[in-house]
């Protein structure tokens, strides 16, 4: 059944959905709206998508069931919105009683209706004219009060009323000609609205930083590249950390028991590990800070003096799971680096507990059994004047899209890239202020394809630390998971333009649905009235397409212009509710 | 600052709004206007990261396969036009014998001068891929083909980089018109 504004007001006022108030009076008008607090943060009603992966551990689950293992292949559209721009539509939909908020490349919110697709409002504000955008894309709105946090890429965090769309603050972070960026959808805790800053192509000291939800005042920033007189400065050796990069593109994760926000942290600059010698924290880490104040208590680096793009960008998934016949709070990353880290946040900090490739990886020669520290192969690790391969590719195993665990198989979902080896050549160049600045000669760099397949879809039991099942696809596969109650993973990410549902139990494919473009987007589940939806934006680009280009010099042969762009929102449920 | 780096002081110096001479009042106003002018006729050329010395280019400066970035520089008043990231330009010399007949036109002694803006993202377009002859861009990899009006030849990049004319008077190279195209990408805003 297909509802309308006015009905889910009325599943509203009969509490079938997770209303705080009566939403909206009438479509395109909406005279109240359900205010975000921290203890709906902490306990999002079943059919909302609030937090970037749904809830603070960083799951992105949702525990809707109504379209499931045994009738996924009913799932058909419901309605689609083209969002009227091209380039990597990243965003997950996100959804607060009915109402949807999407945020496109270029500098745009829609304000949708959940149910019809009807567009509520449209924020879009020009960019500055002498902007650069390595990265064109988005990745969604934060939700804190009746407002919305939009971070841009010329480096503004901007707070919306989510009723009207209505700029309410707009409060500049960072400095866009200096090649700081934000792109990541902020970090809502108590009030203060997380962001972190993009720019470690261009040779930028980056940072985390906290803004007042109501004012727009900054509240703290820490940088993640510390000066030498702060803890972990004395890890570089040289003045490299004044550029050394770090940045932050990807939301964080909360544990509200221990108050602390669980962030990754990139790549050092330039690439070539010789360029900034020394372990060089926090780069390629996982740190974990008080949202008050910015304190960094505990870290754990994955691999030290980065050479190879590896950004640790993703935060870990905070799953409770056994481990030697106790309940341990682990922090579970599937990394850039090609290994999946198991480690375990204690009172003193982060732990150490496992490491092991989920892709082929040849720079890691051994790890310390203590600590995790990796060895390395230096015929594999990339440094200037030299010529090297390595695997997996400066893409990594997993680059930034969201792995998935799902509550009910219990069961870590990888959107992982296999056989996908890359060469560079590294290069000592002067930084010229808002040039990239890679440190590698551009003749250099390629994708090395081997084996028959690239992308794998993977399941893991995170406990055991054993893989589950495995569903290989030919070439590469770039987006986010979702997992439901429903016993069902999704995921778009190929150049085929699919979107797919699999069983979470056997990696058997259920369901597909070819799309306008390449998805890259992440998926999401929501309720409204009595109606399960799945949400997806596709819009290829950025990444997928560049690996899409480089694929095409290989020996596959891809044609690099196979996927169109141009983004649209797709939403669908199951034909009885169409 | 590492060795690899230069200060922000002088990166600022090299791009962007620090005016070359300490004035006040309207003048300086007028000043920073033509810092932000796009080239004019007439001007001159002087090399990114060489500002202050403010040296204008000769073709002498240009090695063949050479490539150089460069600011308008307007000699009368002594301002260099790096008011904006936009205006900076690609110098490279080739054998004239190379270059398409428009391009030769346009480019003495066979050095040819382009908007180094993308016109994709506007990044800066500067890695001289050997191998294939062409310059790439740094960050989608669009690739344009210099003897040949810059036409785009691979990647994302939705138009050739504009040329500017250049001349040489008195053993320094000038600039002879207006850019054959509007410089800078197609920053979409959403519709
Ligand atoms: S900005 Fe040059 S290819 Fe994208």
């Amino acid at each position: 059944m297909r509802q309308s504004l006015r009905t889910v007001l009325m599943a509203c006022a009969a509490g079938l959905v997770g209303c705080m108030t009566a939403p909206w009076a009438a479509a395109q008008q909406i005279s109240s709206y359900a205010p975000v607090t921290q203890q709906r943060l902490e306990n999002p009603e079943a059919g909302n998508w609030l937090l970037y992966r749904r809830t603070y551990d960083g799951h992105g689950f949702s525990p809707l069931k109504q379209i499931n293992t045994d009738n996924a292949r009913d799932l058909v559209p419901v309605w689609t919105f083209a969002t009227g721009v091209v380039e990597g539509h990243e965003a997950p939909p996100m959804v607060n009683n009915g109402m949807m908020f999407v945020t496109t490349p270029g500098m745009q919110v829609l304000a949708l209706d959940a149910t019809t697709g009807d567009l509520i409002w449209r924020y879009k504000e020009k960019l500055p004219a002498d902007l650069f955008q390595l990265h064109p894309t988005n990745r969604g709105v934060a939700m804190w009060g009746d407002k919305l946090y939009l971070a841009t890429v010329d480096a503004h965090l901007i707070a919306l009323d989510a009723k009207t769309g209505k700029e309410v603050w707009n409060t500049k972070v960072g400095d866009y000609q200096h090649g700081e960026y934000m792109t990541l959808e902020p970090l809502v805790v108590r009030g203060k609205v997380m962001v972190g800053s993009s720019g470690g192509e261009f040779g930028v000291r980056a940072y985390i930083a906290a803004y007042d939800a109501d004012s727009g005042k900054q509240v703290w920033r820490t940088y993640t590249v510390p000066s030498p007189e702060e803890p972990g400065g004395d890890s570089w050796k040289s003045d490299a950390w004044k550029t050394g990069g770090g940045s932050v593109w990807i939301t964080g994760n909360y544990d509200p028991k221990r108050n602390l926000a669980y962030w990754g942290v990139g790549n050092a600059a330039p690439w070539p590990g010789d360029l900034h010698p020394g372990d060089d924290l926090y780069t390629s880490s996982t740190i974990g800070l008080n949202p008050d104040t910015g304190e960094i208590k505990g870290h754990h680096q994955y691999h030290w003096n980065d050479s190879w793009d590896w950004d640790e960008i993703r935060p870990p998934v905070l799953i409770n799971m056994q481990h030697n016949g106790q309940t341990i709070d682990a922090l579970v990353h599937p990394a850039r680096d090609g290994y999946l880290w198991t480690l375990q946040q204690t009172d003193n900090g982060i732990k150490y507990i496992s490491g092991q490739p989920f892709v082929y990886q040849n720079a890691f020669k051994s790890l310390d059994p203590q600590t995790g520290r990796p060895t390395y192969d230096p015929e594999h690790k990339p440094v200037s004047g030299k010529e090297v391969s390595f695997c997996p590719s400066l893409w990594g195993g997993l680059d930034w899209p969201s792995e998935s665990y799902s509550d009910q198989t219990q069961l870590l979902y990888i959107p992982a890239n296999d056989n996908m080896c890359g060469q560079m050549l590294g290069e000592k160049k002067q930084l010229l202020v808002g040039q990239l600045w890679l440190g590698a000669d551009p003749d250099s760099l390629k994708l090395l394809p081997r084996g028959d397949h690239i992308g794998e879809l993977q399941a893991w039991d995170p406990a055991t630390g054993k893989r589950v099942w495995t569903y290989p696809f030919p070439s590469q596969l770039f987006a986010s998971v979702l997992t439901t109650a429903g016993g069902l993973v999704f995921v778009g990410g190929t150049n085929d333009r699919m979107f797919r549902a699999f069983d979470a139990k056997t990696g058997e494919l259920l369901w597909q649905q070819k799309t306008n473009s390449g998805i890259v987007g992440m998926p999401v589940a929501y309720q409204v009235g009595d109606t399960e939806y799945v949400a997806v934006q596709s819009g290829w680009g950025v990444d997928a397409q560049r690996i899409q280009d480089s694929l095409a010099k290989t020996s596959m042969k891809l044609d690099p212009n196979a996927v169109p762009q141009g983004g649209v929102v797709w939403v669908f449920a199951l034909r009885r509710h169409r | 600052m590492g060795d690899t780096s230069i200060s922000r002081r002088t990166l600022l110096t090299g791009c962007c709004a620090t005016p070359v001479f300490a004035r006040t009042g309207a003048a300086a106003a007028d000043e920073e206007s033509a810092q932000f002018e796009l080239p004019q006729t007439g001007d001159q050329l002087v090399e990114v990261g060489h500002e202050a010395e403010a040296k204008p280019l000769t073709p002498q400066d240009l090695g063949l396969q050479d490539l150089l970035l460069a600011w308008a520089y307007d000699p009368r008043n002594k301002i260099v036009r790096n008011g904006s990231r936009l205006n900076m330009l690609l110098l490279m010399r080739f054998e004239p014998a190379t270059l398409g007949d428009a391009e030769r036109q346009l480019a003495p002694e066979g050095i040819v001068a382009y908007s180094a803006v993308c016109t994709h993202q506007q990044c800066w377009v500067t890695d001289w891929l050997k191998s294939a002859q062409v310059l790439q861009c740094p960050c989608h990899q669009s690739q344009y083909d210099l003897r040949h009006s810059a036409k785009v030849v691979g990647g994302p990049a939705p138009r050739s980089l504009p040329a500017l004319p250049l001349n040489v008077n008195n053993g320094i190279l000038d600039i002879a018109g207006p850019f054959t195209g509007r410089v800078g990408g197609e920053q979409q805003q959403g519709t």
